[in-house]
């Protein structure tokens, strides 16, 4: 099990990467599934023992994150007729450097803070990596869409992180995290769309010529 | 040196045209075709020997020392292969670096020789491979750094060798990271199809095979043995990283990487089958990608 939970975590922080070198918008989602297909099994091999909870928490995960905001992206892009590219502001080499940057410098800051053990050393380290990737995906990219990906992602590093501490967070209050974020992208998705309709592009920069 | 290793280089050295012949069986059978045999190499290298030299009258000695040089080069770099997973032929610390700079020679004798013909065509040849180079060889030291970190080894004897062996359980994750890089710059290195297409016979979109276009008879055939050992020899790297034989008697230690290097070249053959050859401006983001890899097993043992 503890073996396969830190394969798992090398492969959140692979599809991170991932993420970051693709050019294609649909691509960047399937990355994004498939990074939370990966999540949702976490739980599972990371609880002591099989509880309710993780379970349900496993399932909830697969479904919100996996199957549901991917389908709704894709479904964002098909209607609105989106360019298929992803545009970043700065370039997909350097973007992929500073993502290898941002890992090290996660597995740098994870060894020095004082946490009690968990029983999965690479959590905190992925989590962190993939929260800075995320912020990365973020900033750099100019789509809202690809924005809306970069937020994903870094939801994905505090789920990451909350997952140290399963045995003690209550359960309703994880589904609470998962709503808030299922609802919240699902808003974003409407506002993509609309700055879409109104403005023929979805290039967040010309969102700054905004006046009464 | 064991004698079994003596036999392994020998075998090496003689089965390597059979590797390039896997790779295009195996991509013709899964295009639907029936492809050439394997062992096609051996005929085309035969003819080739048996054919007179013609230089061009712009050359100089630069162009006739380049297959020379490339060939042995390469056949040096072997040496320092531990074949048998123990030991290899030549060793000493820090031979990694010797290893990576003979790669670098014979690079570097085969872009000069394709410079000294004076054809733009092959200009532009060499100045592409000299660009994936530029991006290939700080992935491969990385590779080695991940390499020398796992095993407390300099030299290539140790790195894929016995201490290898003792590595894989504590460093797994992170020797199979740098078995996948090392399978990229496989493929770049050898301008398989990611990077180069070795099918196509159009000026402007091949790399190695524009640079070797003024190469005719003996030469060419140098070059041709050159390139399959050189797959091999890549084919070999990534199969002692993945595969630690230490603990296997000689005999089937050989065995293992000799059935390895052949998986590796179906590998490669199914890799050209699914994938396009890319865009000249995203090679070097591949290839970033698999120093970005080879980065990732380095903190991880780091950490």
């Amino acid at each position: 099990m503890h073996s396969t939970a830190q394969l798992i975590l090398l492969l959140v922080v692979l599809s991170d990467l991932a993420i970051l070198g693709t050019t294609r918008l649909s691509s960047c989602i399937r990355g994004l599934a498939a990074q939370g297909l990966l999540l949702g099994l976490l739980p599972l091999l990371i609880a002591s023992r099989l509880s309710v909870h993780a379970v349900g928490l496993a399932v909830g995960t697969v479904i919100v994150k996996a199957v549901v905001l991917p389908w709704f992206l894709a479904w964002a892009i098909r209607e609105a007729a989106v360019r298929r590219e992803v545009e970043p502001i700065v370039g997909f080499i350097a973007s992929q450097l500073l993502g290898a940057l941002a890992v090290a410098l996660a597995f740098a800051i994870a060894s020095r803070l004082p946490l009690p053990t968990v029983q999965q050393p690479l959590l905190v380290p992925v989590s962190l990596a993939t929260l800075m990737i995320g912020f990365i995906v973020l900033t750099t990219r100019r789509k809202a869409l690809t924005q809306v990906v970069g937020y994903l992602i870094l939801e994905n590093g505090i789920y990451l992180f909350g997952l140290t501490q399963t045995e003690r967070v209550p359960f309703l209050i994880e589904l609470g995290v998962l709503l808030d974020v299922f609802v919240g992208v699902f808003i974003m998705g409407i506002v993509v769309f609309h700055i879409n309709r109104e403005f023929d592009s979805l290039d967040a920069t010309r969102l700054t010529e905004l006046t009464d | 040196m064991t004698p079994t290793g003596l036999v392994a280089l020998v075998v090496l050295g003689a089965t390597a045209p059979v590797v390039p012949g896997i790779v295009v069986k195996t991509k013709s059978l899964l295009t639907g075709r029936r492809g050439a045999p394997v062992l096609q190499l051996y005929y085309d290298l035969w003819k080739l020997f048996r054919k007179g030299s013609v230089y061009s009258r712009t050359t100089t000695w630069v162009f006739r020392a380049g297959p020379v040089i490339v060939l042995a080069s390469l056949i040096v770099a072997t040496l320092f292969l531990p074949l048998d997973g123990r030991a290899a032929p030549a060793r000493f610390a820090g031979d990694v670096v010797a290893f990576a700079g003979l790669l670098a020679l014979g690079r570097f004798a085969l872009v000069l020789a394709g410079l000294d013909t004076g054809s733009s065509f092959e200009g532009m040849g060499a100045s592409r491979e000299v660009m994936i180079a530029t991006f290939a060889e700080p992935t491969l030291f990385l590779c080695f750094i991940a390499l020398v970190l796992a095993t407390g080894d300099l030299s290539l004897s140790g790195m894929l060798g016995t201490p290898l062996a003792a590595a894989w359980p504590r460093a797994g994750a992170s020797l199979s990271l740098v078995g996948i890089s090392l399978f990229v710059l496989l493929l770049a290195e050898n301008c398989r199809v990611p990077v180069d297409d070795p099918a196509t016979h159009l000026e402007l979109t091949m790399i190695h095979e524009v640079i070797v276009l003024d190469h005719g008879g003996p030469d060419l055939a140098l070059i041709l043995y050159g390139s399959s050992l050189k797959l091999a020899l890549f084919g070999v790297l990534v199969v002692s990283v993945l595969v630690p034989r230490a603990g296997l008697p000689g005999p089937a230690a050989v065995a293992v990487l000799f059935a390895g290097v052949g998986v590796v070249a179906i590998a490669v053959g199914i890799v050209e089958s699914v994938m396009a050859r890319l865009r000249l401006t995203r090679v070097p983001q591949l290839l970033v990608g698999a120093a970005a890899l080879a980065l990732f097993g380095i903190i991880l043992q780091v950490q």
